[in-house]
C-alpha cells in the first residue's frame, strides 16, 4: 500500500439523536487503536483475533476499561474494505452524547477526525473506485439537498452509465461498419448508407438534446434555483428577502438605494433550494457606487432562473426601465404587487400587469408588513418547478458541469456528422466526428480516460490540506 | 572459425531484410545480410503487387524515411493504379502490379552494389549470446535485458561476430507447406526452410509460436479465356510511389489485370470437400489471418454471398503465369482443379503451381520494445513476418525501422520513434509491440485512428524530417522538402488573403460552375472549399497566382478543403499525445498498483509499456485500469516531488 497516512475516524450516520449510530475508523492503526477501546462479553480485548468481515458483540470502554456503550462492531481488513485499508465500524447507540464520547476516545488514542470526503478520498487514491465514481461521491458529499443526493446515488448506481453506454454502443456499431466497409468494400456495401446513418444520427441527437436539457435542471436543482429579486428602489426587495430567509440579512431602510451590492441567501422550500439574490433597485442613478450596484443587478437578473419582480402598488407607474421589460419577456417571472396593506392608495392592479406583460404572468398581492402573500409565493415557486415533471426518482439528471460539457461536445460532434452527410462528404470524414462523439460520451462514464479529470479530482480532494 | 566482425548482421533477404541491411549500410555501418538463396532476394512468394489500401501508405512512408521499396517498384511495375479515388484523400492508396522476377533481380543488384554491405548465402543455425557486462555504458543497459547478442553461426560452422543481429526470417522457420493431405517440409515455393535457428532462439529465452498463411494457384496464362472477364487497366499517367522518382521517367505501356467471380458451383465444390481442407480437418496448427482469408474461409464465413471477386494478375514479363487473387486455398490439388474450373474464364485452366498453406515459427507477442529490439536480449532486433505480421509492405516497414534502430544503438544516437499520429509505420509498430496479436497482423486503414492526417500524399511532410535526422535522407532532399513546406504555407495564406467581390464577372463564373452566387465578398480559399470548385477551376479569378508544382497544389487544396476536419483530427491527436507523454517509470512495480484487475496487471507486467497511452492499448487493459494507473502515477510523482 502506498497511501500511508493517519488513521481516521468519523461518525458515519447523521449527527442527530437516533436509535443507532455508526462510527467508522480507517487506517493502518485501526485494529490496534480500537482493540484498546473494545472488550468482548468476557471482558477481553479480543478485537485483533476476529476474522475479517465479521460482526461482533461487545463494549466500548475507556482507558480504565469503564464501559461507555454496548455495541456491535464490524471488521473489514485491508484490502477488502471501502478504503482498502483496515476498517472498523462501531454500531453504537445513536445518542449524540454517546457517539461524541466514543469519537473523543478514538481521537485521544491516536485517531484523527476525518475531513469531509476523506474516506472516499482514500478509496480513490488506493484505487478502490474509478474517476467517475469518485466524482459522483464528491458530489454526494457536497450535495446541498436531497435531490442532489438522490442524483449522485443514481450516478453511482449506474443509471446514467447505462444510458450513455447504450448510446455509445450504437455509435460504435456504425463506426465499425464504416471501418469495415473502407477495408473490405467487397463485403460491406456503403450504398445508401448515409441515409441510414442520418436517421440514426438524428435519434442520437435528440437523445443527447434531452439529456442536456435535463442537465440544465439538474444544475439548477443542485446549486439551488437562482432567484433574483428586482424592482425599483424602495419597492420592498430587501424586506422580501428577509421574509423568505426568516432573518435580517439585508439592511432595510426607507432611503432609496440602500442595497448597493448584491446580497445572497440560500433558502429551502421543501425540497427545493433557492439561491435568492437581492439586488440594488433598477433605476438611473448618478451615484457611482450605486451605479455599479445597478449594473450588477441587471447582470445577475439576466442569468437568473427565476425573477421575483416586486412593484410598489402605491406607485403611479409600473416601470421606468426597459431593461426590466426585456428580462420579463425572457425569464420565469413572478410579479409581486407590494405594499398591499396601504389599501387606500393602491394605484396599480393585477390587470394592469397583465395588460403590460401578458396574462400568463403570475401576480401576487403582498405586504411585507402584514406577511400577506408570502405563503402563496412559496406555493407558486414550488408548483412552477415541480409541475410533476421534475421528479428525480428514476430519471437521471446530469448534475455536474464537466459531464454537461462532455454531453454538449458529443452533441456538437453529432451535429457535425449531420452537416457532413448533408454536404455529401465520404464516410471517412464523418467517422472523425463519430469518433469524437464516442470519446466525449466515454468521458462521462469513465470509459474514456480524461487525464485532466485526475488532476481535477486531486485538487478537489486536496483542497484545504 | 571467426570469419569477420560486423556492426549489423541481418538474417533473411526478404523485404524486411533488404530494407534493414540497406538502412544499416547506408548509415555507414559494416553490415552483412544472410539469405538461404541469393537468387531469391526480395522474392514475392504470394501476390504480385505492392501497395493497395493502407499498404500503399506504408510504401510511401518507407520512401519518405529513405527506404528502397518505393523506388524499386517504380522501376519494375507492370501496372499501377490509385485506389479509392471516389473517396476522401485519406484512403486514396497506390497499388502497383510488380514484375516479380525483375523486382527481385533489381533489389539484389541494389544490395550487391551497396557500400558497406555484404550479401552472403548461408543458413544460420545459431545466435551467439553472452552475459551482460556490468562495466558497459549503463545508458545502453535496459533493466529488461538478460543477455546480449554477439554474433551468429552458420550451418557450415563459420562464426560471424556482430554487435547487433536483426531477425528477418519471414515464413522460413521450420516451415511446412500444406495442400490437402499432402505436406512438404519446405519454405514457400519449394524453397529451402530454416530448421535449426528456432532451437537456438528458444534456448536464448525467445518464445515462439506457429502462424500460417496461404497463397492461391498460378495458372498458365494460355489456358485462360480473358474474354469472359472484365479488363482492369492501370492509370494514365502513373503516379510513382517514390517522392524521388520523376513521373516522366516511368510512364510505359501497362499490363492488364482481369476481374471474374466465383459462383454457387464453386462454393458447392468447396462445401462438399471442406473435410479435406487441412484447416477444417485440424491438420494445420498455425493461426491464419482473418483479413486475408482463403476461399474456403470466405465460403464458410459468408454463406449467403453468391459470389466472390477473383482478380487475375500477371506474375511478370518473363513468364505467362497468372496469379488468381482472392482464391488462396489449402484444398487438395484435385479439389483445386475442380474449384478453379468453375470460375468464368478459368474453365480450361491449367495449374502451373498449386495453391497451398504455409506454417512457420514466429515470435509470441509482448517480447519487443517499441524499437523492435527484444526486451530480454540486447542487440537482437526483429522485423517482418517473424514478428507476426503478414505482407511485403508491413515487412519492409519493420525492416527499415529495425535496421535504423539497430544502427542508432551502435551509433549511440536517439532511437527512431514514430507514434500513431505520425505514420502508419507508427501504428504498425505500436500494434506489433503492444497488442496480443493472435493472427498474422495485416495493415488496414481502419487501424489508423488519425488517418486524415496520415495520407499517402503527405508522407514526405510527415516523415522526411525523421529520415533526415537518422541520416538516410540527404541534405539536398531535406532542403527540397523545407522549400515545399514553405510554398504550401505561403500559398495557403495567399489564398486566404485574396478576396473576390460579387462583381458580374464573378457571378457569371459561379453560374457557369453551378455554384451559388456570392452574397458578399469571399476569399479564394472559401471558394475552394465549395465542393464544385477547386484550385484548378478558379484560376481565372486568380490571375496572379504563382507557378507551383502539382504536389504543392495538391497539399494546398487538401489543407483548404478539409480544414475543419483536419483541425478536429489534430485535436484528437493532441489529446492522444497527452497520454503518450505520461511516462511510466521503468522500475514501476505493478503489484503496488492496487485495484488493477488481474488480467490487466498480468499484461502490464508482460508488455511493460513505456507510457500511459501505450498501456491503454494493451490487450486486457480497460479504462478503469488506466484511471487506477493514472492515479497511482500522480501519487507517485507527487510523493517523489516532495522528497
Amino acid at each position: 500500500m502506498f497511501f500511508k497516512e493517519d488513521t481516521i475516524c468519523a461518525i458515519a450516520t447523521a449527527m442527530i439523536d437516533a436509535g443507532i449510530g455508526i462510527i467508522r475508523v480507517s487506517g493502518d492503526r485501526t485494529l490496534e487503536i480500537v482493540n484498546n477501546l473494545y472488550i468482548d462479553a468476557k471482558g477481553n480485548h479480543s478485537l485483533k483475533n476476529y476474522e475479517s468481515h465479521t460482526i461482533n458483540y461487545g463494549f466500548i470502554v475507556d482507558e480504565n476499561d469503564n464501559k461507555i456503550d454496548e455495541i456491535m462492531i464490524s471488521i473489514m481488513k485491508a484490502p477488502r474494505s471501502y478504503t482498502k485499508e483496515d476498517v472498523v465500524e462501531i454500531n453504537s447507540h445513536g445518542g449524540r452524547l454517546i457517539m461524541e464520547s466514543i469519537l473523543n476516545l478514538l481521537i485521544k488514542n491516536g485517531c484523527r477526525l476525518a475531513e469531509p470526503g476523506e474516506f472516499t478520498k482514500r478509496a480513490f487514491l488506493n484505487g478502490r473506485i474509478d474517476l467517475t465514481r469518485a466524482e459522483a461521491v464528491m458530489d454526494l458529499i457536497h450535495a446541498q439537498n436531497e435531490f442532489s443526493m438522490k442524483n449522485s446515488e443514481l450516478q453511482i448506481g449506474g443509471i446514467l452509465f447505462n444510458k450513455i453506454e447504450a448510446l455509445r454502443k450504437e455509435i460504435l456499431y456504425e463506426m465499425a461498419f464504416i471501418e469495415s466497409a473502407i477495408d473490405d468494400p467487397e463485403n460491406y456495401d456503403l450504398t445508401g448508407y448515409d441515409e441510414r446513418l442520418s436517421k440514426k444520427n438524428e435519434e442520437w441527437i435528440n437523445k443527447l438534446d434531452y439529456l442536456i436539457n435535463t442537465s440544465d435542471e439538474g444544475i439548477i436543482r443542485k446549486d439551488g434555483i437562482k432567484t433574483v429579486i428586482i424592482g425599483k428602489p424602495n419597492a420592498g426587495k430587501s424586506s422580501l428577502l428577509n421574509k423568505l430567509a426568516g432573518e435580517e440579512k439585508a439592511i432595510v431602510t426607507d432611503i432609496e438605494g440602500t442595497t448597493r451590492d448584491i446580497i445572497e441567501e440560500t433558502i429551502r422550500l421543501d425540497d427545493i433550494v433557492l439561491r435568492v439574490l437581492d439586488t440594488a433597485g433598477i433605476r438611473d442613478t448618478d451615484d457611482k457606487v450605486e451605479k455599479i450596484g445597478v449594473e450588477r443587478a441587471v447582470k445577475s437578473a439576466q442569468s437568473a432562473d427565476l425573477i421575483l419582480y416586486i412593484i410598489d402598488s402605491t406607485d403611479d407607474s409600473v416601470s421606468d426601465d426597459e431593461r426590466i421589460s426585456e428580462l420579463i419577456l425572457e425569464k420565469h417571472v413572478i410579479v409581486l404587487l407590494n405594499k398591499n396593506d396601504i389599501s387606500d392608495s393602491i394605484s396599480i392592479l393585477e390587470k394592469d400587469i397583465h395588460n403590460i406583460y401578458g396574462s400568463n404572468i403570475p401576480v401576487i398581492k403582498t405586504s411585507m408588513v402584514s406577511d400577506t402573500g408570502i405563503e402563496e409565493l412559496k406555493k407558486i415557486i414550488t408548483d412552477m418547478f415541480f409541475n410533476g415533471n421534475l421528479v428525480p426518482k428514476e430519471e437521471v439528471y446530469v448534475t455536474n458541469l464537466r459531464q454537461k460539457e462532455a454531453l454538449i461536445n458529443a452533441f456538437e460532434s453529432l451535429k457535425k456528422v449531420e452537416a457532413s452527410i448533408e454536404a455529401s462528404m465520404s464516410e471517412d470524414f464523418y467517422s472523425i466526428d463519430l469518433m469524437n462523439a464516442y470519446a466525449f460520451l466515454g468521458e462521462i462514464i469513465g470509459q474514456e480516460v480524461d487525464e485532466d479529470l485526475v488532476e481535477e479530482i486531486f485538487s478537489k480532494f486536496c483542497m484545504g490540506k | 572459425m571467426i570469419v569477420d566482425e560486423f556492426d549489423v548482421i541481418v538474417i533473411g533477404g526478404g523485404h524486411a531484410g533488404c530494407e534493414a541491411s540497406l538502412a544499416a549500410a547506408r548509415l555507414g555501418l559494416k553490415t552483412i545480410v544472410f539469405t538461404l538463396s541469393v537468387d531469391n532476394i526480395a522474392f514475392m512468394p504470394c501476390n504480385p503487387h505492392i501497395g493497395g489500401s493502407s499498404k500503399g501508405h506504408l510504401v510511401r512512408e518507407i520512401d519518405a524515411l529513405g527506404g528502397e521499396m518505393g523506388k524499386n517498384i517504380d522501376k519494375t511495375y507492370l501496372q499501377s493504379k490509385m485506389l479509392n479515388k471516389s473517396k476522401g484523400p485519406a484512403i486514396h492508396s497506390l497499388r502497383a502490379q510488380a514484375d516479380k522476377m525483375e523486382y527481385s533481380k533489381s533489389m539484389k543488384m541494389i544490395l550487391q552494389s551497396q557500400k558497406n554491405l555484404t550479401v552472403k548465402q548461408a543458413e544460420i543455425e545459431e545466435i551467439l549470446f553472452e552475459e551482460l557486462d556490468a562495466n558497459e555504458d549503463s545508458s545502453l543497459l535496459h533493466d529488461g535485458y538478460e543477455r546480449k547478442v554477439i554474433g551468429v553461426k552458420t550451418v557450415t560452422g563459420l562464426t560471424y561476430k556482430g554487435k547487433t543481429v536483426i531477425l528477418c526470417t519471414g515464413t522460413y522457420l521450420k516451415s511446412r507447406c500444406l495442400c490437402g493431405e499432402s505436406i512438404s517440409y519446405t519454405g514457400p515455393n519449394g524453397l529451402q526452410p530454416s530448421n535449426l535457428l528456432s532451437k537456438s532462439l528458444i534456448e536464448g529465452g525467445v518464445e515462439l509460436r506457429r502462424f500460417k498463411t496461404g497463397t492461391p494457384a498460378r495458372m498458365d496464362g494460355n489456358s485462360i479465356d480473358y474474354s469472359k472477364m472484365e479488363v482492369q487497366t492501370g492509370d494514365t499517367p502513373v503516379i510513382p510511389f517514390s517522392f524521388d522518382t520523376n513521373p516522366d521517367d516511368i510512364q510505359k505501356e501497362q499490363y492488364n489485370c482481369y476481374l471474374t467471380y466465383t459462383n454457387e458451383k464453386t462454393h458447392e465444390i468447396i462445401r462438399n470437400n471442406i473435410d479435406r481442407s487441412p484447416i477444417y480437418a485440424g491438420i494445420i496448427e498455425g493461426i491464419g489471418p482473418r483479413y486475408c482469408p482463403s476461399i474456403e474461409d470466405k465460403v464458410v464465413k459468408f454463406p449467403d454471398k453468391i459470389r466472390h471477386q477473383v482478380f487475375i494478375e500477371p506474375e511478370g514479363s518473363g513468364t505467362n503465369e497468372m496469379y488468381v487473387d482472392g482464391m488462396s486455398s489449402s484444398m487438395p490439388e484435385d479439389v483445386q482443379i475442380q474449384m478453379y474450373r468453375t470460375v468464368p474464364g478459368l474453365e480450361n485452366c491449367v495449374i502451373v503451381k498449386n495453391a497451398y498453406a504455409i506454417e512457420y515459427d514466429c515470435l509470441c507477442s509482448g517480447q519487443l520494445y517499441p524499437t523492435l529490439e527484444l526486451k530480454k536480449i540486447r542487440g537482437l532486433f526483429s522485423a517482418g513476418q517473424f514478428n507476426g505480421s503478414s505482407g511485403y509492405e508491413e515487412a519492409a516497414a519493420q525492416g527499415l525501422f529495425a535496421g535504423i534502430n539497430a544502427s542508432m544503438q551502435i551509433l549511440g544516437k536517439p532511437y527512431l520513434s514514430i507514434d500513431r499520429s505520425e505514420g502508419y509505420i507508427g501504428v504498425l509498430v505500436d500494434d506489433i509491440v503492444t497488442k496480443d496479436n493472435l493472427e498474422p497482423y495485416r495493415m488496414m486503414t481502419s487501424r489508423a485512428e488519425y488517418r486524415l492526417l496520415l495520407r499517402q500524399d503527405n508522407a514526405d511532410i510527415r516523415l522526411r524530417k525523421k529520415g533526415y535526422e537518422v541520416g538516410l535522407i540527404s541534405e539536398e532532399k531535406y532542403q527540397a522538402l523545407l522549400q515545399k513546406e514553405d510554398q504550401i504555407l505561403k500559398e495557403t495564406e495567399r489564398l486566404k488573403g485574396i478576396k473576390v467581390g460579387a462583381s458580374k464577372d464573378v457571378q457569371d463564373f459561379m453560374d457557369r460552375h453551378d455554384s451559388p452566387r456570392l452574397k458578399t465578398a469571399a476569399s479564394l480559399s472559401e471558394l475552394i472549399c465549395r465542393p464544385e470548385l477547386n484550385y484548378e477551376n478558379i484560376s481565372e479569378l486568380d490571375p496572379d497566382r504563382p507557378t507551383l508544382s502539382k504536389d504543392v497544389i495538391e497539399q494546398v487544396e487538401i489543407n483548404i478543403k478539409y480544414e475543419g476536419y483536419i483541425e478536429r483530427q489534430q485535436r484528437q491527436v493532441d489529446k492522444f499525445k497527452k497520454m503518450e507523454n505520461k511516462k511510466i517509470p521503468a522500475d514501476i512495480n505493478y503489484d503496488d498498483v492496487l485495484s488493477l484487475r488481474l488480467e490487466a496487471r498480468a499484461n502490464l507486467k508482460k508488455f511493460r509499456p513505456i507510457n500511459v497511452g501505450q498501456a491503454s492499448r494493451i490487450s486486457g487493459v480497460n479504462p478503469a485500469d488506466i484511471s487506477v494507473l493514472l492515479v497511482y502515477l500522480e501519487n507517485y510523482n507527487r510523493s517523489n516531488n516532495n522528497h
